[in-house]
């Protein structure tokens, strides 16, 4: 199934990647050519089969609850696009 | 002094031939007059390598060694360095300063490495011809109409030129061993877990690993030995000991099984490339090792398989640039979504649009089984080849890539043409298995590599064979012209 502009548009939207109106016609030919490629997956026969989510099977390592962080606030806001008395600043969410 | 070697630099810093500090300023140097050619460096650290060249020569003269002690190393720019721009390649990081160190970067620190600066790379390591930097496309060295590979082509055009002995680099569907084998290199990517990737910047997390990029197999074990190691800080990082990797390199190789696989002399690998993979092959059965014809039948599905999988991780990793935190931000935002799209719109290039596209889709509601899961399972008949092969064999080989280096820009208008190109290294990665790419020949003018793939925490054993080969070959020190 061939990827319309407007499908585009949704994916888009649903990745937050503003794109221009003039690129969409190649980015939805590109993301069919990709798809296509993709798509030769179905072809394989892989009922019965295990998922495979890391490689060497390893489940996630718990720690010790105890706080090993120290606060880097400072260090991190220091690179922030804009920041205001310790608070990151971002437009207006609630009039 | 830039056709030494680490190994042959350590020698020398130990006998006092040369001091840290006057290499790296010949490098640096070199890196200044040369480097233009090529846009191999994003970053030079000129300042931190001089402090650190002589604070390795303070070091050796009150009586330390090391192998790395003292050596001019450069870093791929996805590894996180305290207070130095860590761009990962990307108009996104131009302006990030990296608030602490990746654990690799300060393993190497620790272990008295010098950096002399960051190297260019694909945008988010996403691409195989280093054509995708917000920087600029990097040339390779043996033509400089040529791609030098991707996405680690900075890190490998830079050592092969010989403006530095050895880089670091990452591989997540081929990255160390596809541009090793363009520029004449080699190569290691480890088994996932192996290094930690810890302050290195997330591309698809479940087969990005660091690795080495050098001339030869003993430079390769000497960067590896000061990255790997368990680190707790990264949850896929694995409690294995790490073994001396030096100390593998001279054990025969009487009696070792390799595996070629049938799958790999399909249509589409250029012949002249087969011819040499078979020379290798010949090569090493001279060394004493017995050749065994081996099958891998999915490994055709893999690359499907891999362009669900790294884009769906990526389009959940890359979520974290949103213009509020760090990185890149849009000018005068009309209200919060406006600021996230257009932040990542402007941001991002072409291709990690595309793939977070696809990823974003790969996982969005209705699709999931279809296609990640699909994938998933896919990953794991792909493993099953190669734990049903190493059953038989100790080592796989075949070719690094089907074809040499590609001209700059040849593969732009289409990029499935480029992912296709990656069919015999993305396997290693969705399995997790060790791979390593060394030189092997030359077809016109360009660089050929022959891969290595060993079963899991098998690094060892890889440089042990890519040495020996090394012990009675020269492509390997073959040095592009005007370098």
């Amino acid at each position: 199934m061939a990827l319309e502009r407007s499908d585009v548009e949704k994916i888009a939207h649903l990745a937050c990647l503003g794109l221009n109106d003039a690129d969409l016609p190649h980015i939805t030919s590109a993301l069919n050519s990709i798809l296509g490629l993709v798509d030769e997956m179905q072809a394989v026969n892989t009922d019965g089969i295990e998922p495979l989510a890391h490689p060497l099977e390893a489940s996630q390592r718990l720690r010790a609850d105890v706080v090993t962080e120290t606060d880097h606030r400072e260090a991190y806001q220091s690179i922030a696009p804009a920041v205001e008395n310790g608070l990151y600043l971002v437009p207006k969410v609630i009039d | 002094m830039h056709q030494l070697t680490l190994a042959e630099i350590a020698r020398g810093l130990a006998d006092k031939k040369f001091s840290s500090e006057e290499l790296t300023k010949a490098l640096l140097a070199r890196i200044t007059q040369l480097d233009p050619q090529l846009n191999s460096f994003i970053s030079l650290t000129e300042d931190l390598a001089l402090q650190q060249a002589k604070a390795a020569d303070a070091r050796r003269a009150n009586g330390e060694n090391g192998a790395l002690l003292g050596a001019p190393i450069a870093h791929k720019d996805l590894f996180c360095t305290q207070g130095i721009r860590t761009s990962c390649g990307s108009k996104m990081l131009d302006n990030f300063k990296a608030p602490y160190d990746a654990t690799v970067v300060a393993k190497l620190a620790a272990a008295g490495a010098v950096t002399l600066g960051k190297t260019n790379m694909d945008e988010f390591a996403m691409g195989s011809a280093n054509e995708s930097s917000y920087y600029g496309a990097v040339k390779n060295p043996w033509n400089l109409e040529h791609v030098p590979g991707g996405s680690s082509g900075g890190s490998a055009a830079a050592v092969a030129a010989r403006l530095l002995p050895a880089a670091t680099a990452t591989d997540t569907g081929g990255s160390i061993r596809q541009p090793a084998a363009f520029t004449n290199l080699t190569g290691l990517k480890p088994t996932y877990g192996r290094v930690s990737r810890w302050g290195m910047i997330a591309y698809a997390s479940s087969l990005d690993q660091g690795g080495p990029l050098a001339r030869t197999a003993e430079d390769c074990a000497i960067l590896l030995q000061g990255m790997a190691g368990f680190d707790a800080n990264d949850s896929t990082s694995i409690d294995e000991p790490v073994p001396d990797y030096s100390a593998s390199l001279n054990g025969s190789l009487q009696g070792l099984r390799i595996g070629v696989p049938k799958e790999y002399f399909s249509a589409g690998l250029d012949p002249r490339i087969a011819d040499l993979v078979m020379a290798s092959v010949e090569e090493l059965k001279k060394l004493g090792a017995v050749v065994k014809e081996i099958s891998l039948p999915n490994m055709q599905h893999a690359i499907p398989a891999y362009y669900v999988i790294a884009p769906a991780e990526a389009s959940s990793n890359l979520s974290r640039f949103d213009g509020v935190r760090f990185g890149y931000r849009c000018e005068n935002p009309k209200n919060l979504i406006d600021l996230y799209k257009r932040s990542r719109g402007e941001g991002f290039g072409p291709e990690v649009q595309r793939r977070i596209m696809v990823g974003a889709y790969a996982l969005s509601a209705g699709y999931y089984d279809a296609y990640y899961l699909k994938a998933q399972k896919i990953r794991r008949l792909v493993k099953n080849d190669f734990m049903a092969a190493f059953t038989e064999v100790d080592i796989i080989l075949g070719p690094t890539t089907p074809n040499p280096a590609w001209k700059l820009g040849a593969k732009n208008s289409d990029p499935v043409s480029a992912y296709l190109e990656d069919v015999y290294t993305i396997t290693a990665n969705l399995a997790g298995l060790p791979g390593l790419s060394m030189p092997a020949g030359f077809v016109d003018g360009l660089p050929v590599g022959v891969q290595l793939l060993a079963p899991y925490f098998q690094e060892g054993r890889l440089l042990n064979v890519a040495h020996q080969y090394q012990q009675n070959t020269d492509w390997h020190t073959r040095t592009p012209t005007g370098f």
